[in-house]
């Protein structure tokens, strides 16, 4: 028998997580380790706060219709920071005519991009970066943009690394573990 | 005439004599003629003469002597006959007259004596009365006096000022060389001078109270006048005066506050006396006067009157003192009371939160520990963690439960469940204990108790499950039987009357076991916390005492009653409450509790080949949304601006998703341009979602008036898209219950 037991979020440290198998299919000690390796990486990106809720919601979406839904959307979306990246730092080049209409829409695409996807620290960025394109301050903006740049590459490295484990897990012939976070 | 006229004078030597005699009668006429003038005159002028008729008389008489001796004047010489006649009639009326007179004054001269003493006697009368009025003017000027010194002694509530200004007073109305006050002292055998006039006395000086003088002085309300050389009037230096001033001395009661009666003086039955000594200066051989004495008495009655005032006002400011201090002091109580209240709340609120959650941490990692391989000892540990964490878990909620009854800050929550089905459960939990002890439990349900009724379940059920828990703890052997029943009248408390109203009923619970007992006398214990009675069956059995306590507290708050009869140790006892609860109107609403809730609408979980369109211009978000919809089933196709969504837009499609993140009013007015589109044909419009960053009152108000179906917040998860998608189909609104 297995308590799921509900929590009211304490803090933004997820101390108490709850751990559901759904299948023990404990084949060999290999495929064990790599799926509790599979499954403290994602945990310490939870609990550092890279990822939040909305990225185990992609989770949930991926089935047999969809076997690469996330990996596709979280491509999608290094895309398209890329892109808005490279956009924005332009703009911010000059500093004498520096469009802020432009800056600000790019920064609200990326607002929304991450937030569907479940990048939790680069929407933060976002956020502070949106109330320095507000009082257009220019410094400000270059200070968000670059961790912005630096947030997204770091989540990319370390996506990256969740999804070699996940191929390893299924090359193994184990199935990849459900977390489920509240 | 022959005799009298015809003698010739015999020697001129005569003519002398003749001369003086005519003289003589000449002026004796004249005087005869004045004195009624006189007379007449003086009367006249007088107001009151009442013998007028004698002085007519008198004046008569007094004018014909004179007349006679007028004439007399011409009968020294020769003279005719005609002389003699008016002198023989002049003389004849006197004689007449005279007569009259003299017979007359016979009775006058009494009257006029009469009178004489009657003015004797109005005179003593007028000295009389001068003296009268001296001595009432006396008394006025006494009554002046006293009402004065009552004045200045009443005027102050204060006890020095009342007794020196009578002293003060009195010596100066009554001109006193001295006056002193004698207070009884404490201990109330001796009097101490306490005030004088004008000796001031630096050593206190006490005479016995058992003089003879003093207890005669005492034994009458009136003053007393005593010898000047008893020991309470020897106050002064004898300095040698020849004699000393009488001296008075009269009782003052000291009354206390019991003494007064509401109509009657008051009995003097405290024999607590002052004694005021008054003297009068030496050497003035004045003497007491009686209204000077009583002058003084009112003036003593006067000073116990104000005395006694001067101590209740005394007590009364004492008491009042007194009352305001155990105010301030209540207050303070109280505050501090409510403060320390206040921080228990806190301090309750706070852990309640902070304990459980650890707590509940313990009990699940534990528990999931269990689940995985362990090692015996291992598992062993686990168990024990586990069991210790469920009873401090229990013990917590014990304690958290009791501190919110007392409070009062617990209430019921009422919901329909059923009755028989909650026993059954009850002792389905208990059952595994009791077959360990080997004790068969019976469960009797009356035929007529209902079986769904209005309560607090888990309450109720927290009640049996703690009664029965404990016959099942406290019996080694034997057996426990359950009844419950419906109970019409109450035979045990006379205080607590049964009545079934219309939709109540009062559910009567006993438990009966056959276990170690209870002695009479510890029953009332039981339900008190933390107390447990102290055999050493119990005491291994653990528990923390409260369960009987918030058991009570339970039923009390469900207007019931709770108690225990045993017949004694060793012949086991049987708990019984009863609780008041509502019964159900209809059985077949069990499903239904009090709150009311949404009717359960048939979901649909299946929304396979719904079409559905998605706009958004963000691609990432676009991806999720449309990721989400097409893993609950539907066709989605999607769009990444106005125009194209507009352009792509069909009958077909069954709902919009539209993102509306960007600020501005454009995404809105696709919405219009859409409603204008299907309005134009006959299919029925597909309905249309916002997706926002934001939910709040504005934004639905925008989304309203833009003739938007609903609006979502983003990011959505999966449960909710479910939701949302039936509760749209249903309803083909969003709005309520957002």
């Amino acid at each position: 028998m297995v308590l799921f037991v509900c929590f009211e979020q304490l803090s933004p440290i997820f101390l108490y997580n709850s751990v559901s198998w759904s299948t023990l299919a404990m084949n060999t000690t290999v495929v064990a380790q790599l799926q509790r390796q599979f499954q403290d990486y994602i945990v310490s990106l939870y609990q550092q706060g890279f990822l939040d809720s909305q990225f185990s919601e992609l989770r949930k979406l991926q089935d047999e219709g969809s076997p690469d839904f996330v990996s596709e959307v979280v491509s999608l979306f290094f895309d398209d920071c890329s892109k808005l990246i490279n956009t924005m730092s332009r703009s911010l080049e000059q500093p004498d005519n520096v469009d802020f209409k432009q800056l600000d829409s790019g920064v609200h695409q990326l607002k929304g991009s991450s937030s569907s996807v479940g990048a939790r620290r680069v929407k933060n960025v976002c956020i502070s970066f949106k109330e320095c394109c507000d009082v257009q301050n220019r410094e400000g903006c270059l200070r968000c943009l670059q961790q912005v740049d630096y947030e997204y590459k770091m989540l990319k490295t370390k996506l990256q690394d969740l999804f070699n484990l996940e191929q390893q897990i299924l090359q193994a012939g184990g199935t990849i573990p459900q977390v489920d976070i509240n | 005439m022959e005799v009298c006229n015809c003698i010739e004078p015999q020697w001129p030597a005569d003519e002398l004599l003749m001369k003086y005699q005519y003289i003589s009668d000449f002026f004796i006429a004249i005087a005869y003629f004045s004195i009624p003038l006189e007379l007449i005159y003086f009367v006249k002028k007088s107001a009151v003469f009442p013998y007028r008729w004698v002085l007519v008389q008198f004046g008569a008489f007094i004018v014909l002597c004179g007349a006679t001796h007028l004439i007399n004047l011409w009968t020294f010489t020769t003279h005719s006959r005609t002389v003699a006649l008016v002198m023989t009639t002049a003389k004849v009326l006197t004689a007449v007259v005279s007569c009259a007179t003299a017979l007359m004054l016979v009775h006058i001269i009494p009257d006029l004596l009469s009178v004489k003493t009657r003015e004797l006697f109005l005179k003593n009368k007028a000295a009389e009365l001068d003296r009268e009025m001296g001595l009432i003017r006396t008394q006025e000027e006494t009554g002046r006096h006293v009402r004065m010194l009552t004045h200045e002694i009443r005027s102050t509530l204060d006890r020095h000022t009342i007794l020196k200004t009578t002293l003060v007073e009195l010596g100066r109305t009554l001109a006193l060389e001295e006056c002193a006050l004698w207070m009884p002292t404490r201990t109330g055998l001796e009097l101490q001078l306490s005030y004088t006039l004008r000796h001031q006395h630096p050593v206190e000086y006490t005479v016995p109270i058992q003089l003879p003088v003093i207890n005669q002085v005492f034994g009458t309300s009136r003053a007393v006048k005593i010898s000047p050389n008893s020991p309470v009037a020897r106050l002064r230096p004898v300095s040698g005066k020849y004699m000393l001033g009488e001296v008075v001395a009269v009782r003052v009661p000291l009354l206390h506050l019991s003494n007064f009666q509401i109509n009657d003086w008051p009995e003097l039955s405290t024999k607590r006396y002052a004694l005021m000594v008054l003297m009068l200066p030496s050497d003035s051989a004045r003497q007491w006067h009686v209204h000077e004495l009583e002058l003084v008495e009112v003036v003593a009655d006067q000073v116990a009157v104000a005395l006694s005032h001067a101590a209740i006002l005394e007590e009364s400011m004492r008491a009042r003192d007194l009352l305001m201090e155990q105010n301030v002091a209540l207050d303070l109580a109280r505050r501090e009371a409510e403060t320390a209240i206040r921080a228990r709340n806190d301090f309750l609120a706070v852990m309640n939160h902070e304990m459980r959650t650890p707590m509940h941490a313990i009990i699940a990692l534990s528990s999931l520990l269990q689940e995985t391989e362990l090692t015996p000892e291992q598992r062993l540990m686990v168990e024990t963690i586990l069991k210790s964490s469920n009873l401090l878990a229990t013990l917590m909620n014990d304690v958290l439960d009791l501190s919110r009854l007392e409070d009062g800050s617990l209430q019921l929550e009422l919901g329909t469940f059923n009755l028989h089905t909650l026993f059954r459960e009850v002792l389905n939990l208990i059952k595994p204990i009791a077959v360990v002890k080997k004790l068969p439990i019976t469960l009797n349900l009356a035929p007529d108790l209902p079986e769904f009724v209005v309560g607090d379940e888990k309450r109720l059920m927290q009640i049996i499950l703690n009664i029965v828990g404990n016959a099942v703890k406290f019996s080694k052997q034997g057996s426990i039987s359950v009844t419950a029943l419906v109970t019409k009248s109450d035979t045990r408390a006379a205080d607590f009357f049964v009545v079934p109203t219309g939709s109540h009923f009062y559910l009567r619970v006993k438990v009966k076991d056959s276990g170690a007992g209870i002695n009479p006398q510890d029953i009332p214990k039981l339900f008190t916390k933390f107390a447990q009675t102290q055999s050493l069956a119990t005491r291994s059995s653990g528990g923390s005492g409260l369960g009987l306590a918030i058991s009570k507290r339970f039923v009390n708050l469900m207007e019931g009653n709770i108690w225990i009869e045993s017949d004694g140790l060793g012949k086991g006892c049987t708990a019984i409450f009863d609780v008041k609860l509502g019964i159900s109107e209809r059985s077949n609403e069990s499903k239904q509790s009090g709150i009311p809730k949404v009717p359960a609408i048939p979901r649909h979980s299946n929304f396979t080949g719904l079409k559905v369109l998605v706009m958004d211009e963000n691609g990432v978000s676009r991806m999720v949304t449309k990721g989400l919809l097409v893993h609950l089933g539907c066709e989605v196709t999607t769009v990444s601006s106005n125009e194209e969504c507009l352009r792509v837009v069909s009958h077909e499609h069954k709902v919009v998703f539209m993102d509306v993140c960007m600020p501005g009013v454009e995404n809105y007015q696709i919405a219009l341009c859409i409603h204008e589109k299907f309005t134009k044909q006959r299919h029925q419009r597909p309905l249309l979602v916002a997706l926002s960053g934001n939910t709040d009152k504005s934004t639905k108000e925008k989304c309203m008036s833009f003739g938007l179906d609903g609006v979502l917040l983003k990011p959505v998860s999966l449960d909710n898209m479910r939701d949302v998608l039936s509760d749209l189909l249903e309803r083909r609104v969003l709005y309520e219950g957002m």
